[in-house]
């Protein structure tokens, strides 16, 4: 028994409680900061024995696999916990310069923190209906960030958030209720064995596809998408940027864990659903994005294709493609959250997100407008930042089983992405503000600056870090969808036997 | 007993659809609660049916004594009633408040956060 698969989930639900208690005075905003900073610190620790020991797992209350609950880290969970609560952090610190007063006495540090706990149970956990509970816990702190403060938009986005992430939580729900009629029992790992005596395997592949959708709408597949671009960009961009980073990426964690662990029967059938549906996704995500004209819409469009290059990488099912998906989850939360706040801040100084009324970002903020350039490369695929490994390895990986169209359409998607890349660029930060305002970043007082920049400069030299220096990191990714492909010690660490 | 339950799953979820494609986001939300309800009774049906043999363990036995009823879909259904509950309590709230603040209920009327673009 491990407390370290314990602590991702128990630091992020005290530091909710002790930050609701003190929501009124600013101590509640301290202790949600040493919370997050903990949990980095324990998430950390965690990933070290992982990496030690390839997967470790823990048996709640003592009850034996598959009979209880079973809390499971292998190398995928363990980095996945870490970006979490890097994550976190970033959005702690930067909703200290954004978030008013008013949206913290509403609780705002408490959603965030039960949102993480939800998030990182997610994560953690190797049962299958334990991860539905962890889905709603997440889902319910989300339904709360985004609506909170309760202006036209937002209540008009999170009318279509709410009810179509309830339909997918449905159908998961029904998922797992067949998936037990058949098998009996609801341990990931007891699950890839119990599969696989499955008679009726029509059956199976029929549950299979019902997952497919259920995580699909989680993760913004095509065409499954819809709530995304109609309610990111409404709430407090702190809010926007930690589901943007993280949430998505949840359901494209969980399609990644039950298509390796327990769909791998009827591959031929269920991959190239996904296979199709992926190309599609990225094709559907870019053109939305060149579509649109404010910041935030663009970059929710951008999730959606990107969402794609991962669900590729695990349709390809090779080692290479696997691989390609790890490090373009890793690498994507963190861009994505980057660019948020990078809109956000534009957002301050020029007043707005619609590329129509900004401007003058680069004339009299040419620091925000590196910082731009950065993750905006980075999602594009440029040389040397870690989004061009991230792409490089998935059409690499497709490129090996001769699927050239699917290769040349990865590569003309990222094309696209600078297009409209440029188009911000060429709006935001460009030609002069057209109200003849100066945006400065002097202008904003200096503890709230020093709040707002400081994530987005953390992040950005994560993106060169990785980008700089891939080695560690793709070994990594390598040995991580090893672990997915080959799970037998994921199953015999949960189980205590070998399969 | 099966057959019963298949069947009323069955009318469950043909009621639900039929509301979900109601452009009022109201009526939306109940189908949706009949459609959790009929998701709780194939999660009930899917742990077999045994019927009066309850999952009781005679006093100082360790097991129980020949074939006993299911109880795990039943906990997993009183959780998923649970958390249904919850999310359903705040979908009505929220569906309320959108109501007092957008004065509309038609789905197709709430066009705040994605406006349609100007005409040329």
């Amino acid at each position: 028994m491990s407390w370290l698969l314990v602590y991702p989930i128990v630091i992020p639900m005290m530091t909710a409680v002790a930050s609701y208690l003190f929501r009124k005075s600013p101590a509640g905003r301290w202790i949600s900061l040493a919370g997050t900073t903990l949990l980095l610190f324990a998430s950390c620790l965690l990933m070290s024995d992982v990496l030690d020991q390839g997967v470790i797992a823990a048996q709640m209350s003592n009850w034996d696999a598959p009979f209880g609950i079973t809390l499971v880290a292998d190398l995928l969970s363990g980095v996945m916990v870490v970006i979490t609560a890097i994550t976190g952090l970033a959005t702690v610190v930067y909703s200290f310069g954004e978030i008013p007063k008013r949206l913290e006495q509403l609780g705002f540090h408490a959603l965030l923190q039960v949102l993480l706990v939800g998030v990182c149970g997610a994560f953690l956990t190797g049962d299958l209906f334990n991860l539905y509970v962890w889905f709603e816990v997440m889902l319910i702190a989300s339904f709360g960030l985004l609506v909170l403060g309760g202006s036209r938009e937002q209540l008009d986005g999170g009318i279509k958030y709410v009810t179509l992430n309830l339909i997918s939580t449905i159908m998961f729900l029904t998922g797992i209720g067949l998936l037990y009629g058949i098998t009996g029992t609801l341990n990931m790992a007891d699950l890839h064995l119990a599969v696989r005596e499955v008679e009726n395997t029509g059956l199976l592949t029929a549950i299979a596809v019902m997952f497919m959708v259920a995580f699909g709408v989680k993760a913004a597949m095509f065409p499954l998408f819809f709530w995304l671009p109609a309610s990111y960009h409404t709430p407090p961009v702190a809010v926007s940027a930690i589901f943007a980073g993280l949430l998505t990426k949840v359901g494209v964690y969980s399609l990644m864990r039950t298509f390796t662990l327990i769909f791998d029967q009827d591959i031929a059938f269920t991959h190239s659903i996904l296979l199709w549906l992926a190309v599609i996704t990225m094709i559907t995500g870019v053109l939305g994005a060149a579509a649109m004209n404010d910041f935030r819409r663009i970059l929710s469009f951008h999730i959606i294709s990107q969402i794609g290059y991962m669900i590729l990488g695990l349709a390809l099912y090779t080692p290479l493609g696997l691989m390609g998906a790890v490090f373009y989850l890793v690498h994507h939360i963190i861009v994505k959250a980057n660019l948020f706040f990078v809109a956000g801040v534009a957002k301050r100084i020029a007043g707005s997100t619609e590329l129509s009324r900004i401007g003058g970002l680069y004339a009299h903020a040419p620091v925000l407008a590196f910082l731009f350039l950065i993750p905006a490369f980075s999602l594009a695929g440029f040389p040397p930042l870690s989004g061009f490994w991230a792409k490089f390895i998935v059409v690499k990986a497709a490129l090996d089983l001769d699927m050239w169209v699917v290769a040349g359409i990865g590569l003309a998607v990222g094309l696209l992405t600078i297009f409209s890349m440029t188009k911000i660029w060429g709006a935001a930060f460009w030609p002069d503000h057209p109200d003849g305002i100066k945006p400065r970043l002097s202008d904003i007082p200096m503890g709230h600056r020093m709040a707002l920049m400081l994530p987005i400069v953390a992040l950005a030299a994560l993106t060169c870090i990785i980008g700089l220096f891939p080695e560690p990191f793709v070994q990594f990714a390598e040995r991580a969808a090893g672990q997915l492909l080959d799970p037998s010690v994921y199953i015999q660490t949960v189980l205590g036997v070998q399969p | 007993m099966e057959l019963l339950l298949a069947v009323t799953i069955g009318i469950l979820v043909a009621t639900s659809v039929y509301m979900m494609l109601d452009r009022n986001v109201l009526r939306f939300l109940f189908g949706l609660v009949l459609l959790s309800n009929a998701v709780n009774l194939v999660i009930f049906a899917a742990g077999r049916l045994t019927v009066g043999a309850p999952p009781l363990i005679a006093d100082g036995a360790y097991a129980p004594d020949g074939p006993i009823a299911n109880a795990l879909p039943q906990a997993l259904v009183l959780t998923a009633i649970v958390i249904g509950f919850g999310l359903l309590a705040f979908a009505l709230a929220l569906v309320y408040r959108t109501y007092m603040s957008l004065g509309t209920v038609n789905s197709d009327e709430m066009r705040i956060a994605e406006p349609e673009e100007a005409k040329k």
